[in-house]
């Protein structure tokens, strides 16, 4: 459903993407690796349409994302950034009815309705007794709980699950362990039980294998590897775009694919 | 949270009844300070012989100082104040810098070199009708947020908040080296009515200049009605923004050329009146939440009361000598804004 075709995009400092092919069907969950600089971030915003590709194209069943409405496709598809940081004293409650906006006229004040979904948001990430709470008060886990709730709130309630799509950028990268393992369940249970397309960009080669059913590898911003997690998850390829020595093994107690860095491979 | 919780395990309804409570109180508390206000001074007079209609205006004395000895100078005070806390909300929010102030991005160093030159070089004192302090102090400060949001706008496609921030900055203390220049110029006559202009101050006594204020300010007022929401969203980043759906580039264009052009106004009308712009915004979110859509109405109406109230305390306190109202605002603010700098300056950690 969500799909992009050999895009391209360069910043002015040079090119970061070159030709690079993602799909995430719908129901799938999707995850972007690669090192830093690899173009991750970036791919992530041109399948949100924050950036346009300057080659290829980006389409949400088969209809490119610059060809949608603003509003139209905000209640779609909806973006958790890495971090959500504010300036101002929001409630938790303010922050999630922010997700309801691009379903409100000029002027329309949040009703009932949007009250209810921004509640059940709420519900949906463990974060219903914090309703009251400024957001800044939040722990790290807690916040990235209400900005995916927020994202949550966005979807259109006509729609059945499966045209919705959550893009993450690097869901984990700043929480402790706890809050790592709460927001991994809840991506999971999102994908799992809501049937939400998701994509998310990480560093994280184990949650990457704990979560995906398919990975995209990338490297110096083109596609080093794409397809199944236990294809795309080897030794070859993680010496290849890391240089990096690693052991990949099933782990015993989870049955999940675990990588292991070991060393540093000397540059060839 | 705050003292008026705006949001709170509500329901929509009655969410929405207090929304309007709290914006009917705050207007309310503006009005009856335009409405005091011009009561006080060096003769006593009463509202309800003001407003008493068995008594001919001509005969009326009490009306008459109403409304043409103090009212003109009693609304250009609310206007000022409005406008400037207005803005400050505006451009706090679109910096996403709860320290911002509306001469942040040099808007106050501009119109005060403006005013400065006329003053200095005793150009004529009207042009087309319009006084040219005014109006020199109002192209000073356009002219200088035009050349802020230039370097902002030149590196890269979109508005960079930093360059915009870091620019208003230094265009602020390089005309402040201007002004201290032309001010050496100057003679001693000339450089005291400077310095007394830059003070702030709100002697207007009659209708004539908030008529040329007004439909600059009605403008700006205009655009600040179709903002807030995007603001809100802004706060939380340009990305997060987009991705609900806000043209970006737009809401960030509009809200600086309208807080712009209501502060050049403003100053225009007033002189650079310091602390507004902060303490107001921040009062209200202290009160009522940070939810844009209730903070900026609440601010224009709490800024209006405030430097009504100042201006009245300005001209009453040492009567019959009148302190400038700009050294009251700043009286009051400065150690406002410490407090709030060391209580809450960067947020809870």
């Amino acid at each position: 459903m969500l799909r992009a075709k050999a895009v391209s995009f360069a910043y002015d400092e040079g090119t970061v993407l070159d030709g690079v092919s993602v799909a995430a069907s719908e129901g799938g969950l999707v995850g972007v690796l690669g090192p830093n600089g690899s173009g991750k971030t970036t791919l992530l915003k041109l399948l949100a349409g924050l950036l346009t590709p300057a080659r290829g194209e980006v389409t949400l069943d088969g209809r490119r994302l610059d060809t949608f409405a603003r509003g139209a496709l905000a209640r779609r598809l909806a973006v958790v950034p890495q971090e959500t940081e504010l300036v101002f004293d929001y409630t938790v409650l303010d922050v999630t009815l922010m997700g309801r906006y691009p379903h409100l006229r000029p002027f329309e004040l949040e009703g009932p309705n949007d009250l209810d979904i921004a509640r059940r948001a709420l519900d949906a990430t463990g974060t219903a007794h914090l309703e009251a709470r400024p957001f800044r008060a939040l722990s790290g886990g807690e916040r990235q709980r209400v900005a995916i709730a927020s994202a949550l709130a966005q979807f259109d309630t006509g729609i059945s699950n499966l045209g919705r799509v959550l893009l993450l950028d690097e869901p984990t990268a700043s929480l402790d362990l706890a809050a790592q393992l709460e927001t991994m369940a809840l991506i999971a249970r999102l994908s799992e039980e809501q049937r939400t397309t998701v994509v998310l960009c990480t560093h994280d080669l184990n949650l990457a294998a704990r979560l995906c059913d398919q990975l995209v590898l990338l490297r110096k911003g083109t596609v080093a590897a794409a397809g199944r997690t236990d294809q795309v998850l080897t030794r070859d390829t993680i010496a290849a775009v890391y240089n990096v020595d690693a052991d990949v093994h099933r782990h015993e107690a989870t049955d999940q694919l675990t990588v292991l860095p070991l060393r540093r491979k000397e540059s060839p | 949270m705050g003292l008026l919780p705006v949001v709170a395990g509500v329901t929509a309804g009655a969410r929405r009844r207090r929304v309007w409570a709290v914006q009917i109180g705050f207007l309310l508390l503006a009005v009856l300070a335009v409405l005091c206000a011009p009561l006080v001074g060096p003769t006593a007079i009463s509202l309800r012989q003001v407003f008493d209609p068995t008594i001919a205006f001509a005969d009326n004395v009490d009306a008459q100082i109403f409304f043409i000895a103090r009212l003109p100078r009693t609304l250009a005070g609310a206007l000022v104040g409005g406008a400037l806390a207005a803005a400050g909300v505006v451009l706090q929010a679109l910096l996403r810098n709860p320290l911002a102030t509306p001469f942040t991005l040099g808007v106050s160093a501009g119109a005060s070199l403006g005013a400065m030159l006329v003053i200095t070089f005793g150009l004529p004192l009207t042009l087309a009708g319009i006084p040219a302090v005014p109006l020199a102090s109002f192209v000073g400060a356009l002219a200088a947020v035009g050349v802020v949001y230039g370097l902002a706008t030149m590196r890269r496609q979109g508005l960079s908040t930093n360059v915009l921030l870091l620019a208003g900055v230094t265009l602020n203390s390089l005309f402040s080296a201007i002004i201290l220049f032309v001010q050496y110029l100057a003679d001693f006559t000339q450089s005291f009515q400077a310095i007394r202009w830059v003070m702030g101050n709100l002697d207007v006594s009659s209708y004539q200049p908030l008529l040329w204020a007004l439909p600059m300010l009605l403008v700006a007022a205009g655009a600040f009605a179709g903002l807030p929401r995007a603001l809100n969203l802004l706060t939380l980043g340009t990305d997060s923004a987009a991705a609900r759906g806000i043209d970006v580039l737009r809401t960030q264009r509009l809200a600086f050329v309208s807080a712009s052009l209501a502060t050049g106004a403003a100053v225009a009308l007033g002189g650079p009146i310091g602390f507004i712009g902060i303490i107001v915004p921040h009062l209200v979110r202290l009160l009522i939440g940070a939810d844009h859509r209730f903070v900026l109405p609440a601010s224009a109406c709490l800024g209006a009361t405030f430097l009504v109230v100042c201006d009245t305390a300005a001209r009453t306190l040492l009567s019959p000598m009148e302190l400038p109202v700009g050294v009251i605002t700043a009286m009051l603010g400065g150690p406002f804004f410490l407090w709030l700098l060391v209580t809450r300056g960067g947020g809870p950690r």
